[in-house]
């Protein structure tokens, strides 16, 4: 077989070897623990001090607003029940999101609905984008909390977060965004969003897997999210995952140091795979072109099902994923795509490819011509494309 | 979720693909809100399947499912291809995983729908033989989407 082209990186990324390089003491030799005086316990410490200031300035955070947790999944459910604990204190039982959240926020937000909770999700339109003056008006008196993501996982469309954040603090209603796609990827400022409460992730970004963190602004006093001993300033308690917090924190600052020139890079390449892609009869490119992920292409080709388009390309050597019900284990196709208005059975067809810096155009070139061929394969078998094709619809 | 090499080995190279110009049986079950379509191709001489085969829009297991239960009623007589059920359709592919059950139903399905057409051709009521196909409406879960 020949090499193999890793397209998934909004799935996981390769670890950064600079951050495997910083990663190896703490994993063999610096096995200390934290919270010990002695030496040993003194340099796992500072390498989590160090680490915590890394990735605080990476995002303009103040190291004592970074609290590290195990990824973005315990990050939005700490953000958003915390919330939620916050606002019902205060009698306000109203959350506002988007309808294709990740389902770290979604299922959080199902949880609180069963528990008094009313909530309100935005429409996201058919480019993928949450309109200011749509949230503006959901806003009502009880809402303890607005959670809208930064960029989205599945068809990478970038929010107007900065305008999302100017809303809810104008109406004094907590913000928070999951931007698990987004750190390390595009610029992240916190002080220039405005945000309240922001989630990463380490393992999207190059870091290992398993260890993420959240921004929560100073001022804002969660509940404590695990009790016990003092670690993370007593609100998420457990010995530190030193090796997992310095790897994050080095992939995070490689990450955004490279990131002008690489963006640049992944975006020519980006359009020009879709514009590729775009060529095969009735394909469609899913959300904003524009407002996009430099590496996130997302489309769906007609009269093809994407379980078995991802099975060709993988005999093919390309590793990508999809959206559609079977990738999924459920009944239905991607909540993302149904949410921007794709019908079930083009949802069923949609293809996802995410880069990043190891990509290269050569990948680019192999994939546009593996996919429009495999595409043909599966539509030659297809009896609903023979019906979309007799229909002309 | 891993498919067992027989599965890949028929998803790679599907057996029997594409339309029967001369069928006098076609069954097309499933419905594209699910994400799987199988139409079945059949020709019969004196009740015997002489040729088959088939198109599907679906996942690998629907593809591989199609494939091998094509192999199945290859060569048989209609009584035969009616007492094939989804079991012997998966142990054949050693096996499916659980959430991908249905494509064999599917599977049974379609070579039942393409038998009641052969009978319909023919003037001949499918119903007392071949028994009720389920539509596909994707609620009350016959597709076996839900199984």
């Amino acid at each position: 077989m020949n090499k193999i082209i890793y397209a998934d990186n909004a799935a996981t990324t390769k670890l950064s070897p600079t951050a495997f390089e910083a990663m190896k003491p703490y994993l063999l030799d610096i096995y200390g623990n934290p919270s010990s005086l002695y030496k040993l316990g003194i340099q796992s410490r500072k390498a989590v001090d160090t680490a915590r200031e890394t990735v605080a300035n990476c995002i303009n955070a103040e190291p004592r607003e970074i609290f590290f947790l195990s990824g973005g999944s315990e990050a939005d459910n700490w953000a958003i029940k915390g919330a939620a604990e916050l606002g019902a204190r205060k009698g306000k039982k109203h959350i506002i999101s988007s309808k294709f959240e990740h389902h770290a926020v979604l299922h959080t937000l199902e949880y609180l609905e069963k528990h008094g909770f009313e909530v309100t999700l935005l429409d996201v339109h058919k480019d993928g984008l949450v309109r200011p003056e749509e949230l503006e008006n959901a806003i009502r008196e009880d809402t303890a909390l607005v959670t809208i993501m930064t960029a989205n996982n599945e068809i990478g469309t970038i929010q107007p977060v900065k305008e999302l954040a100017a809303i809810c603090k104008k109406h004094n209603v907590l913000f928070h965004t999951d931007a698990v796609q987004a750190v390390g990827t595009i610029p992240i400022d916190v002080k220039d969003i405005g945000c309240d409460m922001l989630s990463m992730s380490g393992h999207k970004f190059h870091g290992p897997k398993g260890v993420g963190a959240i921004y929560i602004r100073k001022g804002i006093i969660l509940p404590n999210l695990i009790h016990g001993g003092a670690q993370e300033r007593g609100m998420r308690a457990g010995t530190e995952n030193i090796a997992g917090v310095v790897g994050m924190s080095v992939a995070l600052k490689e990450s955004c140091e490279k990131m002008a020139v690489r963006n640049a890079r992944l975006e020519k390449m980006r359009d020009r795979l879709i514009d590729g892609l775009l060529k095969i009869n009735r394909s469609h490119i899913n959300g904003d072109r524009i407002s996009r992920l430099p590496g996130n292409v997302n489309m769906c080709f007609e009269g093809v099902e994407g379980e078995s388009l991802l099975l060709m390309l993988d005999m093919k050597g390309i590793e990508a994923s999809s959206g559609s019900a079977c990738t999924s284990g459920s009944l239905d196709p991607s909540h993302v795509l149904l949410a921007i208005g794709l019908p079930h059975e083009i949802a069923h067809g949609s293809l996802r490819l995410t880069f990043s810096d190891d990509n290269t155009e050569e990948d680019i070139d192999e994939i546009l011509t593996a996919v429009p061929s495999v595409v043909e394969k599966l539509r030659s078998m297809s009896p609903l494309w023979e019906k979309i094709i007799k229909e002309n619809k | 979720m891993a498919y067992s090499e027989k599965v890949m080995e028929h998803f790679a190279n599907p057996r029997n693909v594409g339309e029967l110009e001369d069928a006098n049986g076609i069954g097309e079950v499933g419905n594209p809100k699910c994400g799987d379509i199988m139409k079945m191709y059949i020709k019969v001489e004196n009740g015997i399947i002489e040729k088959v085969s088939f198109k599907t829009f679906g996942c690998g297991a629907a593809i591989a499912t199609s494939s091998m239960a094509t192999e199945l009623i290859k060569g048989k007589s209609i009584d035969d291809a009616l007492k094939l059920t989804n079991k012997a359709v998966m142990e054949a592919l050693d096996g499916l995983p659980p959430v991908k059950v249905h494509c064999s139903v599917l599977a049974e399905q379609a070579i039942k729908a393409a038998v009641s057409d052969y009978y319909k051709r023919q003037g001949i009521d499918p119903e007392p033989i071949v028994g009720k196909i389920p539509e596909c409406d994707h609620e009350d879960g016959s597709c076996g989407c839900s199984v």
